[in-house]
């Protein structure tokens, strides 16, 4: 019974907060979450820095693949804990367009690096040589 | 006319009320401020996406001139990316400072991101002078000349984002901490750590990735 209301209460309180904080947009900022953050960037910034520089790995592409996902964590850790981004603020608008600029990017990332790469295949000179010649 | 009006709208209550033509329970933010910043930033992310692509197709071609692998000191890159990082945790205390409406210890956090913004911009700019003296400018290699663009670029956000703090940091020292300069603040919030999370790209794919054999 109690726990019932209480749990009421509780739900009471996070609508106020969340229709207040409309007025703002961004959800409230804690300590705990900037500290939280701020320690995972670290490690995610320490490892890569530190896979590059003491050569762990032989092959460079599997350096590259593993370097990028840290990369991808990290920004995933910034957007959550720096940016506060989350599903509910301005109702949902931020995420939204937070996705479609990422399908944006993928697609300009991809398709770029996709076209140019056989564009460059088909067009390189004969020899070596040749291209250290060139101009 | 107006005794009509008056009549009508006293003698039939609830009848003939003005039709209201939008859902009074739809979302309607009071200050669609952020949300707006937040479409800008989409925008400017955008506009590295282009960038990137660029140092993505660009990023190799040498023209037999120096590799990344000749010229980035990681251990530069590593302190430039320690500053940004700082700088975004101080931010965010100044932020933490803001909730506490205390007006003193904003300003000092704002002041020491500042610092930490500007000690990054040095070292970058440190860096640059060092390539041109050494005849690895912008103009030497299509490798070089995209990494100028995207990595100026960045810098460039940074400077502005610096005098956009001190001009804040003007505002709330005369006017304190009101309604307007916590939007601004918020604004700035995002922009500053939007400009870290644009650097996580930076050092992953140019520096980093540009030294791998």
């Amino acid at each position: 019974m109690s726990a019932d209301a209480a749990t009421a209460n509780a739900d009471d309180h996070a609508a106020a907060e969340g229709h207040h904080g409309h007025g703002d947009g961004a959800s409230h900022a804690t300590l705990k979450g900037y500290a939280t953050g701020f320690v995972l960037s670290v490690i995610l910034t320490a490892v890569p820095f530190w896979l590059v520089m003491a050569k762990v790995f032989d092959k460079s592409s599997v350096t590259a693949i593993v370097i990028l996902g840290f990369a991808a964590v990290q920004i995933v850790v910034h957007m959550v804990y720096f940016l506060h981004l989350n599903t509910k603020s301005e109702a949902g608008w931020t995420m939204m367009a937070l996705i479609f600029t990422f399908v944006l990017v993928v697609i300009m990332l991809t398709g770029s690096l996709w076209v140019m790469y056989h564009l460059a295949q088909n067009m390189t000179p004969a020899s070596t040589q040749q291209m250290r010649n060139m101009p | 006319m107006s005794e009509l009006a008056a009549s009508l709208a006293s003698d039939v209550p609830g009848a003939v009320q003005t039709p209201r033509f939008h859902l009074s329970s739809e979302h309607h933010p009071e200050n669609g401020t952020l949300l707006g910043f937040w479409l800008y930033l989409m925008s400017d992310c955008l506009v590295f996406a282009c960038l990137f692509a660029t140092y993505g197709v660009l990023g190799r071609n040498y023209a037999a001139g120096p590799t990344g692998a000749d010229l980035f000191e990681l251990p530069l890159v590593a302190v430039n990316t320690s500053l940004l990082l700082l700088s975004s945790i101080t931010y965010g205390f100044a932020v933490l400072e803001m909730q506490r409406s205390r007006r003193g210890a904003t300003l000092a956090w704002l002041a020491v991101t500042g610092l930490l913004g500007a000690g990054f911009v040095g070292v970058e700019l440190n860096e640059f002078a060092h390539l041109i003296h050494d005849g690895a400018g912008p103009q030497r290699s299509a490798f070089l000349s995209s990494f100028f663009t995207l990595v100026s670029t960045h810098g460039l956000h940074v400077s502005f984002g610096i005098v956009w703090l001190v001009t804040l940091m003007i505002q709330v020292a005369r006017y304190g901490l009101n309604a307007a300069n916590r939007r601004r603040l918020m604004c700035l919030s995002m922009f500053w750590h939007f400009l870290d999370v644009v650097w996580i790209g930076v050092f992953t794919f140019v520096y980093l990735m540009g030294v791998l054999p």
